[in-house]
């Protein structure tokens, strides 16, 4: 890396594991995960804020990372997909994605999962609506949004057949 | 091949066991290109053209040259003098277009790379990128197909003309029809839109040109690399051998990823250049938008229709004019591939097709997802619908009178194409029955009533699968392709694993799981136990030239593939387990036992373990008798279509080997103060023959369903007339989202096909039967305004400028009833 170019250090806690890195200052959080911690799970769908293959937790809230700097996570605490298993157990939304094909490429899959932790913490037992507009900041170009909707129902423990 | 008892014989197939590729990709350790990092990797990033269309004055790459990490740059002129123009398909004159990996003298469309920067991080590479200065002479665009048709101006003077194809296929009689006709029909205008499916993923690629084994390494989510290579080899003067192509997690192509070849060529130059670093390029969404590939966009002009006196139709006269962008790339296949469903789903005998395909200063197009069938079947399905609301017949009921009957299959289309299987009344009596006719039917009674703008509509589409490459000889006698084949591998490795690999190149399609199903009810194991190799790789030598993933065809080609290598295997492997336990091949069974997979003397405890059976074919050799040494448990089987090559002249002969079929059925209403045209209800039905795995079937009807709503309704690849990209990112094109998607009422049938081993079909590309079924519903809800439906995109907006003209009399008259029988 060339000289001269300014600094800034990010201290974040990702997964539960503390990091410290000196980056350029407009490195972008997704990139911050991808590059410098190689947590290649979150994805670059669009660049602009639209698909959410970059979704992850920041402080609990759902954030599209290709929106957020590094920098604005220091001192604070992401979850990527990488650390929603435990102990080699599936989340319950991710095991549901799985039950209901809620994916076929596996692209924009973290964020979706990231996006409907948010969604069933605020919404426990989602409506059809619920569903549609917490995840309507994701873009999925394989299932038709069909099998998202039944996994999330059953993630939530509705049954996996959707329908108001 | 030994008679086994298989008690859970054929279990396997036709059940929705979960996917393989899930236990990765759910946990986000998918491996995607831009995921992969290599040591001394540097990045590239293209400069563009701001441009539709200029001269090239010049390009000064030295300043950014001077920019600390950056380590060299690449432009269109330099190029000239390392690679060739690629191999183009189409006949002269336009095989005189030179199709540089960048441009050299002229920029073509907007998005076009005029030169490239390689640098020690993404970051920097973009920063240099700046600093390049492109001088431009701004040219006049040519943004409209027919006005390219007219060589006014040209985009590529050594070619003469705009003109990449043109020819008439012509079938039955199409004077006589007309004579005959009670009614004749003229329908003016019809155009298809470009979109594109835009796959999540964008394009990506890692080249490194390796001196030291002289070869040329490629880490791509190309989804047709061995077609890719046979472009990309000589051009970099190269042999075949030495380039090598590994794919792996790809998120979705839909086609659009067969033609990012060219990227795949700068980035080897830039490794070579950089003396053999490896060169990542991963595009931006912007970069996708305006310079990967889009779908095919058409104009369907002055067609003539004859029908008789029930509302059969006899005859369709018309001239297509498609505009394939500034490269034809993978075209002029697309002026042949439509063909493949000439008469759509209808007994239609005579038909007159004027194709002309053309040049503008727009993105090249790549074969998108139901790729120019879906732009002819949209074409026939309009014209079928408007004339059944000129002759005032049901829109169901003129499918009746035209469909072919389920008992004419295998059926030959007038211009030689057999469709092996189907049933569409079955399908349309199903997709009523779930969307609830009667009660839709009512209610558009009421509305009518209470003048609302709500309609029904209709689409039925084929998907078909396993293409005849001979076809490609109709556009281009020389063309050297024809028939289609896939190869693949079975074997023991040597502790007895099942190892399984194919020349596809999936997706997101569940290829690992399909094919461990077909194995595992060869070898009468569960499927966990065969172990799929991930992605495409040139060196696992299991691919033929026609090898990759397109088509709608991978359960007929590749699992045909699949299903000789396993049995291939299983006999090598009865031969050498009769020898081991001393028996005769008809007395074994296979099987799994308390060991794992095993093969068993029947009804005795005497049996040979996987891992025994692989020790003696690898590593026990010397305890096997001369005549069983040839086995080696390790089988390839390359599997080919039973085609002949087309008769050129007639352009007449069987160009695909399946044809699965949709059946959509869309319930709209428009908003009257809005426009906003709202999907009520929806039904698909699909008939792919023999399902493999009913859970993947219902998913890839899902996903197109929603790319057919998506472009019917929001995603358009919109230009000014300068040339300029109006939707070059997702904001702009609105790729559909979860609130825009309807519920979908799938159904299923299954009509097998007798063309395939299984009686399955290929499927996936779905036929666009989306586009059709919205586009009759807003024509059901608009007729009684007076107006047609004429393009395939159609929003509020779109729908408020046609009623605001329709009621202001400035919308020109599309339809005319030239003759009206009794």
């Amino acid at each position: 890396m060339p000289e001269g170019i300014p600094r800034v250090r990010v201290t974040v806690r990702v997964n539960g594991k503390q990091y410290a890195r000196d980056v350029e200052p407009r490195t972008l959080l997704v990139q911050f995960l991808r590059e410098e911690l190689s947590l290649t799970g979150t994805h670059i769908g669009c660049d602009t804020s639209y698909c959410g293959a970059c979704t992850v937790l920041l402080n609990g809230e759902s954030v599209k990372s290709c929106t957020v700097f590094a920098f604005q996570s220091d001192g604070g605490e992401v979850l990527t997909v990488e650390g929603l298993a435990k102990d080699g157990k599936l989340h319950p939304l991710q095991q549901a994605f799985s039950d209901c094909h809620g994916f076929q490429c596996g692209y924009c899959t973290p964020g979706f999962l990231m996006s409907s932790i948010q969604l069933l913490e605020e919404h426990p037992h989602p409506t059809e609506s619920d569903i549609r507009k917490g995840i309507a900041g994701n873009t999925c170009r394989c299932t038709g949004y069909q099998n998202i909707f039944k996994a999330i129902r059953a993630a939530a423990g509705q049954g996996a057949e959707i329908g108001d | 091949m030994a008679t086994t008892s298989h008690p859970r014989s054929a279990d396997w197939v036709g059940q929705s066991i979960k996917r393989k590729e899930d236990a990765r990709l759910v946990r986000g350790k998918g491996k995607f290109v831009d995921d992969i990092k290599m040591l001394g990797m540097l990045h590239i990033v293209f400069v563009r053209s701001p441009y539709a269309h200029a001269n090239i004055i010049g390009v000064d790459t030295s300043e950014a040259e001077k920019l600390p990490g950056v380590v060299c740059t690449l432009t269109g002129q330099e190029i000239t003098k390392l690679i060739d123009p690629f191999f183009e398909i189409g006949p002269a004159p336009s095989n005189r277009i030179l199709d540089y990996p960048m441009a050299v003298d002229r920029v073509r469309y907007q998005g076009e790379p005029v030169a490239a920067v390689i640098a020690e991080s993404p970051a920097i590479a973009e920063d240099s990128a700046e600093l390049v200065r492109v001088d431009y002479e701004p040219l006049e665009a040519v943004i409209d197909g027919e006005i390219a048709a007219t060589d006014q101006t040209l985009l590529h003077p050594q070619m003469g003309t705009n003109i990449v194809w043109n020819g008439v296929y012509e079938y039955g009689d199409i004077n006589q029809a007309f004579a005959e006709a009670a009614h004749t029909i003229h329908i003016d205008h019809l155009h298809m839109h470009r979109f594109s499916s835009t796959p999540l993923e964008n394009n990506a690629v890692i080249a490194q040109w390796d001196d030291s084994d002289e070869r040329l390494y490629f880490w791509s989510n190309n989804s047709f690399p061995t077609i890719g290579i046979q472009l990309l080899a000589p051009a970099l003067h190269l042999r075949m051998d030495q380039v090598r192509v590994q794919t792996h997690d790809i998120g979705g192509s839909f086609g659009i990823k067969i033609t990012n070849y060219p990227q795949m060529a700068v980035c080897a130059l830039a490794s070579r250049k950089a003396n053999g670093a490896p060169i990542k390029w991963s595009e931006t969404r912007s970069e996708h938008m305006t310079s990967s590939a889009h779908g095919n966009e058409r104009t369907f002009r002055d067609t003539r229709v004859a029908l008789d006196k029930n509302g059969v139709i006899l005859a369709v006269d018309s001239r297509h004019i498609d505009d394939c962008g500034a490269y034809p790339r993978y075209e002029p296949l697309g002026c042949v591939i439509w063909s493949q469903v000439t008469p759509a789903t209808y007994r239609l005998k005579n038909l007159r097709i004027d194709f002309t395909q053309v040049v503008t200063n727009k993105c090249p197009v790549g074969p998108n997802r139901g790729y120019s069938r879906l732009q002819h079947l949209w074409f026939l399905e309009r014209v079928l619908d408007i004339c059944a609301r000129e002759l005032n017949i049901p829109a169901d009921e003129m499918r009746l009178r035209n469909y072919i009957r389920p008992e004419e299959f295998p059926y030959t289309t007038p211009n030689g194409c057999v469709y092996d299987s189907g049933n569409y009344p079955g399908m349309l009596k199903l997709a009523k029955e779930l969307i609830g006719w009667e009660r839709w039917r009512a209610e558009r009674t009421k509305a009518q009533q209470e003048s609302r703008w709500f309609g029904i509509g209709i689409g039925t589409t084929l998907d078909s699968g396993t293409n005849n490459f001979g076809q490609s000889q109709i556009v281009n006698p020389q063309a050297p392709f024809s028939g289609n084949s896939q190869a693949a591998s079975a074997k023991l490795d040597i502790y007895g694993e099942v190892i399984v690999a194919v020349g596809s190149v999936p997706q997101g399609q569940g290829h690992e799981t399909t094919v461990s199903q077909v194995v595992a009810d060869i070898l009468n194991i569960p499927p966990e136990m065969v172990n799929v190799r991930v992605g495409f790789d040139t060196e696992r030598n299991v691919h033929t030239g026609h090898s990759g993933t397109y088509a709608s065809q991978f359960a007929v080609s590749g699992l045909s593939a699949v299903n000789g290598a396993g049995r291939l295997l299983k006999a090598e492997m009865s031969k050498l387990a009769a020898f081991a336990l001393q028996a005769s091949e008809d007395e074994l069974e296979f099987g799994v036992g308390k060991q794992g997979p095993e093969i068993r003397v029947r009804g005795t405890e005497k049996a040979i373990p996987y891992i025994g059976l692989a020790n003696l074919a690898n590593v026990n050799t010397a305890v096997v008798p001369e005549e069983l040494r040839p086995l080696t448990l390790n089988c390839r089987y390359t599997w080919r279509a039973p085609f002949r090559v087309p008769d050129v002249e007639k352009k007449y002969g069987n160009l695909t080997l399946t044809y699965s079929s949709q059946l959509h059925i869309a319930v709209i209403e428009i908003d009257k103060e809005t426009y906003i045209p709202k999907i009520l209800d929806y039904a698909a039905v699909d008939d792919c023959g023999t399902v493999i795995n009913p859970m993947i079937v219902e998913g890839q009807v899902h996903g197109a369903t929603a790319h057919g709503i998506g472009a019917a309704l929001m995603e358009n690849c919109a230009y000014d007339e300068n040339g300029n990209m109006l939707t070059a990112t997702f904001s702009d094109y609105t790729p559909i989202t979860a609130v825009n998607i309807p519920n979908v009422k799938y159904g299923n049938i299954e009509t097998p096909s007798p063309h395939s081993y299984s009686g399955a079909k290929g499927m996936g590309e779905g036929g666009g039967a989306p586009l059709h079924a919205i586009s009759a519903a807003l024509q059901d809800a608009l007729w009684k305004e007076g107006i047609i439906i004429d393009d395939s995109h159609n929003n509020a907006s779109t729908l408020y400028e046609t009623i605001r003209k329709k009621r202001r009399g400035e919308l020109k008259q599309n339809v005319q009833v030239a003759k009206r029988g009794s």
